[in-house]
């Protein structure tokens, strides 16, 4: 019991912006909005929210390991990818009874993550680092696209799954909950944003605990000083393992979850357009918090899909002069920036007041 | 008895012989003192002892164990602890949370709360807890790090260079920091430039010259010794 209230305690601490009452308080009213939204919203709008979620998993993933941890992944879309192709061919193969997807969604994220196991094995313990962990991340990932991108012809088949090439996977099952009477199907609009806004509650608040715990210490220990750390007799390269493989199973439940939204992959998911995009939202964000990689990610990807309707060219440029910007002004993310900001303003405040 | 052992420990860089068969004996309880020049491969030796380095040949006992291919931080779990040459501090964090990292590996909760504050008035850095630790005076960094190494209670520690950037009082609390420590059962192996400080704590003295043990004794024998004059003593006092 009392280790249960302990967990709680830590939902604030030094690594997460944002605490007290005040901070609270507006969580609860963004998530009062966030759940009666759907209600007053038509379908189309929450699906296409659905989508702006559905990305938030990866960018949390790499504001773990790159912005807690210190490792640059340049490859979080290899996991993206795996667990989307994973998800394909499981339901297509078995179908979507008997609540067959919801293991299908784990067993997927599982295989995501034991391949991160193996990538992450040999490059921690191999001791590559800095720049040369995001070569070698960014080259597996570019490595999973052309590989999928020529299995176009019919031998490519796992069971009844065809991989198909360039054109990718379709037609998999969405998200069904068994349901006495008829299963709920979760569609990519009302059903399925309650359920992907329940995850991703449940992702940001055990980020929170997990980062403020003593394991959440050493991770910033490490990226702050991976010799000092393992001096104090941390074994480093089993903390970076444990960091990589639980941000390869959120960037794989973002490709699942992709690939349930559309009901589509394609190899170009683990692309190097895929591949950069996340970097952008999470530095424009502040990589090194949770909360402004998640506001910063949704308010990009809202800006980048608005500009969009006026031509892609216009909106990959809006997300370079963003990158500037962000390097030029707010090194640490524009977010971020603007919420120490206002928690140095409403000290001040405060200290006047009272 | 015996703490620590080096046994005919060699290291090479390149064509560079850098600890040349060194043997050096600790006996448990001792402040221990490692003199030299620049570059006379002190600070290696030290990196030989932790593990980061390993050696081309040669033994290293630690408590009556081999721990020559032990990882570094098997090593620390052994009972060894270190305050590197450049202070290693964790820049982007605060002094209290450099703590919490040092001292969360043996306390939890309250107590955990309770020993960082302890730890805090022993340093002297209570005032200067929710300060960033890039932002400290050298000097202070200094002692957070020598704080971060105690928090293990290691049975040995290391010591690289821990007065360098401080005024003579500083070098001075240092070394009763350092004594104090000593009280209490902790042995010590420093590395040190400041013949003052060298003179405040050591019980034995050892000088290390191009990578060889050039001469070892007590503080009035070495400063004694015209040899190490010749080599070290004399361009400190120039
Ligand atoms: N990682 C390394 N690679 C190559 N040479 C090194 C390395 N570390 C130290 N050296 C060399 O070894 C010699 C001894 O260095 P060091 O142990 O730092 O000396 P000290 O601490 O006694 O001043 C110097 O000549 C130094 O340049
Ligand atoms: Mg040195």
């Amino acid at each position: 019991m009392t280790g249960f209230l302990s967990l709680f305690r830590r939902l604030e601490g030094p690594q997460t912006v944002g605490r007290g009452p005040a901070f609270w308080g507006l969580f609860a009213v963004v998530l009062a909005v966030a759940l009666v939204y759907p209600l007053v919203s038509d379908g189309y709008t929450v699906g296409n929210t659905v989508y702006f979620f559905v990305w938030v998993f990866i960018a949390l993933s790499l504001c773990l390991i790159w912005g807690y941890g210190g490792s640059l992944s340049f490859g979080q879309t290899a996991f993206f990818g795996i667990a989307g192709y994973g998800y394909g061919i499981l339901t297509i193969n078995f179908g979507s009874a008997y609540g067959f997807t919801l293991v299908a969604l784990v067993v997927a994220v599982a295989i995501a993550a034991l391949f991160a196991i193996l990538l992450g094995y040999f490059m921690f313990f191999g001791r590559i680092a800095g720049v040369f962990l995001g070569i070698v991340t960014l080259a597996v990932t570019l490595m999973l696209e052309r590989f999928m991108a020529q299995t176009a012809g019919p031998e490519w088949r796992i069971g009844s799954a065809r991989l198909n090439g360039f054109n990718g996977m379709s037609a998999m099952p969405p998200l069904t909950i068994p349901w006495p009477g008829e299963p709920i199907v979760l569609f990519a609009d009302v059903g399925l944003y309650y359920f992907v806004l329940g995850l991703l509650i449940f992702v940001y608040l055990g980020l929170r605990m997990l980062m403020n715990s003593s394991f959440g210490n050493v991770i910033v220990a490490i990226r702050e000083n991976p010799e000092r750390a393992e001096m104090l007799g941390y074994d480093v390269r089993k903390y970076q393992l444990i960091t990589f493989v639980i941000g390869a199973a959120l960037a794989g439940l973002s490709g699942l979850l992709y690939t349930v939204w559309g009901q589509y992959i394609t190899p170009s998911s683990m692309g190097m357009t895929a591949a950069a995009l996340p970097l952008i939202w999470v530095a424009v964000g502040g990589r090194s918090d949770l909360t402004s990689t998640v506001i910063g990610t949704l308010m990009v990807l809202a800006a980048f899909q608005a500009l969009t309707i006026y031509g892609s060219q216009y909106a990959l440029v809006f997300m370079g002069v963003l990158l500037v910007l962000t390097v030029l002004i707010a090194p640490n993310g524009l977010v971020l920036g603007a919420m120490n900001w206002l928690g140095r303003l409403a000290a001040r405040l405060t200290q006047r007041i009272g | 008895m015996s703490l620590l052992e080096l046994r005919k420990l060699n290291k090479h860089f390149g064509g560079l012989h850098v600890t040349n068969a060194v043997d050096l004996t600790l006996q448990t309880g001792e402040i221990h003192c490692l003199i030299g020049p620049n570059g006379a491969g002190k600070s290696t030796l030290f990196r030989l002892i932790l593990g980061e380095h390993h050696p081309g040949s040669g033994e290293i006992v630690f408590a009556g164990e081999n721990i020559t291919s032990l990882k570094s931080f098997a090593r620390i779990h052994r009972g060894l602890s270190v305050k590197f040459q450049v202070p290693g501090v964790f820049k982007g964090l605060s002094v209290r949370q450099n703590l919490e990292i040092a001292l969360q590996i043996r306390h939890r909760g309250a107590e955990l709360e309770a020993e960082i504050d302890r730890l805090l008035a022993f340093l002297g850095l209570g005032s200067e807890q929710a300060q960033t630790a890039g932002n400290l005076s050298h000097g202070q960094k200094q002692w957070l790090e020598i704080g971060m190494a105690i928090s293990l209670k290691p049975r040995l520690l290391l010591l690289d260079e821990p007065t360098a950037g401080m005024s003579p009082e500083e070098t001075h609390l240092t070394g009763e920091m350092v004594q104090r420590l000593n009280a209490d059962g902790m042995t010590v192996l420093a590395i040190e430039h400041d013949m003052a400080f060298v003179r405040q704590v050591a019980q034995r003295v050892t000088v290390l010259h191009l990578g060889q043990v050039f001469a070892q004794g007590s503080i009035d024998e070495i400063v004694a010794d015209e040899r190490v004059a010749a080599i070290y003593l004399g361009q400190a006092h120039a």
